[in-house]
């Protein structure tokens, strides 16, 4: 009788084990602990069509068999950016070409990235005698799809070369010439022939397919038939990359969502941000920008936090690499975004490495190493009280 | 018309008849538990059934498992997995000469594989020669793998995501056994198919040794056209209990081809250690794995790849309830516990000088109930922190796992 009733039992203990094996599962982090994850309110198609750029993105090594190299830099997109996070000095990159803007010169000796990793067999490529150069670490992806809408003419209103209204900072744009590939938005005003540009370290790239061709080609050794030259041989080769996966790649990049603020109400962080205002930090970091239109609802007229303004700065001699491009000077750099900054020790292995190179191991330190345009700012940061100096990092941390 | 039926019917039954096979034509062949044994006994230290008259002794396992794990909140929701059905035949040839075969079948036939396939001719007890498909003896776990021995539905991620169990190639060698009293000593040693450039080259973006079992031309040509060598010696005393220390290595890389130089030579070396033991008074059964592996890779290529790894686990059981339950006389209730260590990329960064991390541990309790000791049922919990290559916060999984494994 005992057995009859032993059955019935077992079953209903596995019933509610099976019911309860959520609760003994890890619990997501919040949301904004995280970089990754999709912009709220993806239809069911374009959240296929992310997790396929995300597979591509996260998942996709490339090996011989599926083209990788001969020489590269990394294996995979994932590989230089992390959790969608600010990269790591590993995957480093090295650009190098010359002092002025006349144009890379060393194009056809490898440049404008050094591939400083080969196949076992193979030799890495070597900076050309001559050649000047500059190291890049690999930025955050989020968000991109934001700043990618922000349309020429609020970039436009947000430069002051001239620095006309004698705040000491002058942002301009980097006027470069459009890859064959490359459709100009409809609202881009350009300028003799040139266009905006506004991704990357010196805002050599123009939007976010540029930017995943020129890093699947240049990084990963990876032809498409938007460049479909080989970096190792300087010849023109099969595609390694089908315009369908490059296509969900740009999505995926377009549609991660935007970094979400910690701790917006603690009193420390809402002084740091008054004091971030104060100190003139957001001359060019600007706090708020707007998106255009987008067929991508979540994405369209909207406005966001990036404290970026897009545009190229002289940050002074010990920023100078001595490397260009595009229109921007060798002094110059366009202002990183700096949503998500706090949360860049978990992608950059539990420590920060911050400005274009990474040479700066702490954000009062990158904050310290500012020139140029920014010098006024960091005399005043400077000035201001230990208590000051710890909200104005609370809050920075807290982005 | 009433014939036409009567013939089909009989036809039918006779059919019926054919197909089956009187039980008692089937013999289950006991094993010898009166002979000391040695992990690397394991391939013979089977059940099998003998089929009448026929010189043939068949035999086999399969395990099959629920489970419903979360990757940082993230899961895949309820998960049925047919892991693998295993055939095992052995035949003996004639005097002194054995053979026996073990055909896996994983995921639902996805895969099928020989895994081993040898002739063994014994010589001397203290030297046998073996050949065909061999199964490696790196550490335990790789000749010691069947599903019903083991308490959890898993296994250990040391012995299969970094050595690659189940890793059995062609080749050749001796092995050989001593008894005296208590103690008990055995060796092998293997000329075989090796390993290939996919080691350092592979999906799973960092040195992965079983990336190399992907290869199915390994089974005629070596990559390197050099062969791997295994070897391993372990003791036994039947008090304390059993420690093998056992080498794999050779040339990996595919340096020369049509005669052509195409690279330098690279190697790879693995080094393993395993130990098991029950303790009499307890009767808590202990066994261990640590491996270390260390592989050429060049300095030009990525430290993605790493060129050292090492890693194990320790399984501990204890039996709590002996006695009959269910109706099964002897059935066995245990609980076990596994703790995991994976570090697939042992180094430094030549760019900051900090630690690569890469690595990978897990402890996996479980609660075991054998109605036989062929069959068992098995319920884990696994917890388990994977860091990636740059040391950022690791990704948490856990979940449960229920599953049945049983020889036949």
């Amino acid at each position: 009788m005992k057995k009859i009733y032993l059955i019935p039992a077992a079953l209903v203990v596995c019933i509610a084990i099976i019911q309860a094996c959520t609760k003994l599962q890890p619990a997501a982090p919040a949301d904004d602990e995280i970089l990754d994850g999709p912009v709220a309110g993806l239809s069911y198609d374009q959240n296929r069509q992310f997790l396929a750029g995300d597979i591509a993105f996260n998942d996709e090594i490339f090996t011989t068999q599926t083209g990788l190299g001969s020489v590269f830099v990394a294996t995979s997109c994932g590989s230089c950016h992390a959790g969608d996070g600010k990269g790591h000095p590993f995957t480093t990159l090295t650009r190098f070409g010359q002092t002025d803007s006349t144009g890379n010169q060393f194009l056809h000796m490898g440049g404008p990235q050094l591939q400083n990793r080969a196949l076992p067999g193979f030799t890495p490529e070597q900076i050309p005698t001559g050649a000047t150069f500059s190291k890049f670490t690999p930025p955050a992806n989020t968000g991109l799809g934001f700043l990618e809408l922000v349309s020429d003419a609020d970039i436009l209103a947000m430069a002051d070369p001239n620095d006309a209204n004698g705040d000491g900072i002058s942002g301009v744009p980097n006027y470069a010439v459009l890859p064959s590939f490359v459709t100009a938005f409809t609202n881009a005003i350009p300028r003799n022939g040139k266009y905006i540009h506004r991704f990357g370290k010196k805002a050599a790239a123009y939007n976010l397919l540029h930017q995943t061709v020129s890093a699947y080609n240049q990084d990963i050794g990876i032809t498409s038939t938007f460049s479909p030259q080989d970096v190792y041989s300087g010849l023109n080769i099969d595609p390694e990359v089908t315009d369908n996966t490059v296509r969900n790649v740009v999505f995926y990049l377009q549609t991660l969502k935007a970094p979400v603020q910690r701790n917006q109400t603690d009193a420390t962080v809402i002084a740091g941000k008054n004091i971030f205002m104060q100190t003139g930090c957001e001359s060019c970091h600007k706090q708020t920008l707007k998106t255009g239109f987008s067929n991508v609802a979540p994405l369209s007229n909207k406005i966001f936090h990036p404290y970026t303004d897009l545009l190229l700065h002289d940050m002074g001699p010990g920023l100078d690499d001595g490397y260009t491009e595009g229109s921007a000077k060798t002094n110059e750099w366009r202002t990183p975004p700096l949503w998500g900054l706090g949360l860049s020790p978990n992608s950059q292995g539990g420590h920060y490495f911050l400005l274009h190179d990474g040479r700066a191991k702490t954000i009062e330190e990158a904050i310290q190493m500012h020139g140029g345009e920014a010098t006024q700012s960091k005399t005043k940061f400077n000035q201001l009280t230990a208590a000051d100096k710890n909200a104005l990092l609370k809050f920075l941390e807290s982005l | 018309m009433i014939k036409i039926y009567s013939l089909f019917v009989t036809i039918l039954l006779s059919f019926c008849a054919a197909a089956q096979i009187d039980p008692a034509l089937l013999k289950r062949i006991p094993k010898d538990t009166t002979k000391p044994s040695l992990n690397m006994d394991a391939v013979y230290n089977r059940p099998f059934v003998a089929v009448g008259k026929l010189p043939v002794s068949v035999g086999g396992y399969m395990e099959a498992n629920w489970q419903h794990l979360a990757t940082d909140g993230i899961s895949e929701g309820h998960q049925f997995q047919f892991r693998r059905m295993t055939l095992f035949v052995s035949s003996t040839i004639g005097k002194r000469l054995k053979f026996l075969s073990e055909i896996e079948f994983e995921d639902g036939a996805k895969d099928i594989s020989i895994e081993f396939a040898a002739l063994d001719i014994e010589l001397h007890p203290l030297l046998n020669l073996r050949g065909g498909m061999i199964l490696n003896p790196i550490g335990a776990f790789n000749q010691n793998h069947d599903g019903p021995k083991w308490e959890f539905t898993d296994r250990p991620i040391s012995a299969t995501q970094m050595l690659p169990a189940t890793w059995s190639n062609a080749g050749f060698g001796v092995y050989g056994k001593h008894y005296n009293k208590d103690w008990m000593f055995g060796y092998e040693a293997y000329l075989s198919g090796n390993f290939d450039n996919t080691i350092i080259d592979n999906a799973e973006n960092k040195t992965f040794l079983p990336s190399a079992k992907n290869n199915k031309e390994r089974f005629e040509e070596i990559n390197s056209g050099l062969p791997l060598v295994t070897a391993k010696v372990a003791v036994r005393n039947s008090k304390v209990g059993e420690i093998g220390l056992s080498y794999m290595g050779g040339v990996y890389n595919k340096f020369q081809d049509d005669g052509l130089q195409l690279d330098d030579k690279r190697r790879v070396d693995v080094f393993a250690i395993d130990f098991n033991s029950t303790i009499a008074k307890t009767k808590t059964f202990i066994t261990a794995e640590w491996a270390w592996i260390k592989v050429n890779v060049p300095s030009t290529f990525t430290q993605q790849y790493g060129n050292k790894q090492q890693g194990g686990f320790l399984d501990i059981v204890q039996p709590v309830l002996k006695k009959k339950m269910l109706g099964w006389q002897n059935a066995t209730l245990n609980i076990a516990c596994r703790m995991e260590y994976v570090d697939w990329n042992k180094g430094v960064f030549t760019s900051t000088g900090g630690n690569i991390s890469e690595h990978l541990w897990s402890i996996m309790p479980a609660v075991s109930l054998r109605p036989t000791s062929q069959t068992v049922f098995r319920f884990n919990y696994r917890h388990q922190r994977q860091t990636d290559l740059l040391g950022n916060p690791p990704a948490v999984t856990g979940g449960l796992s229920f599953g049945i494994s049983t020889y036949f």
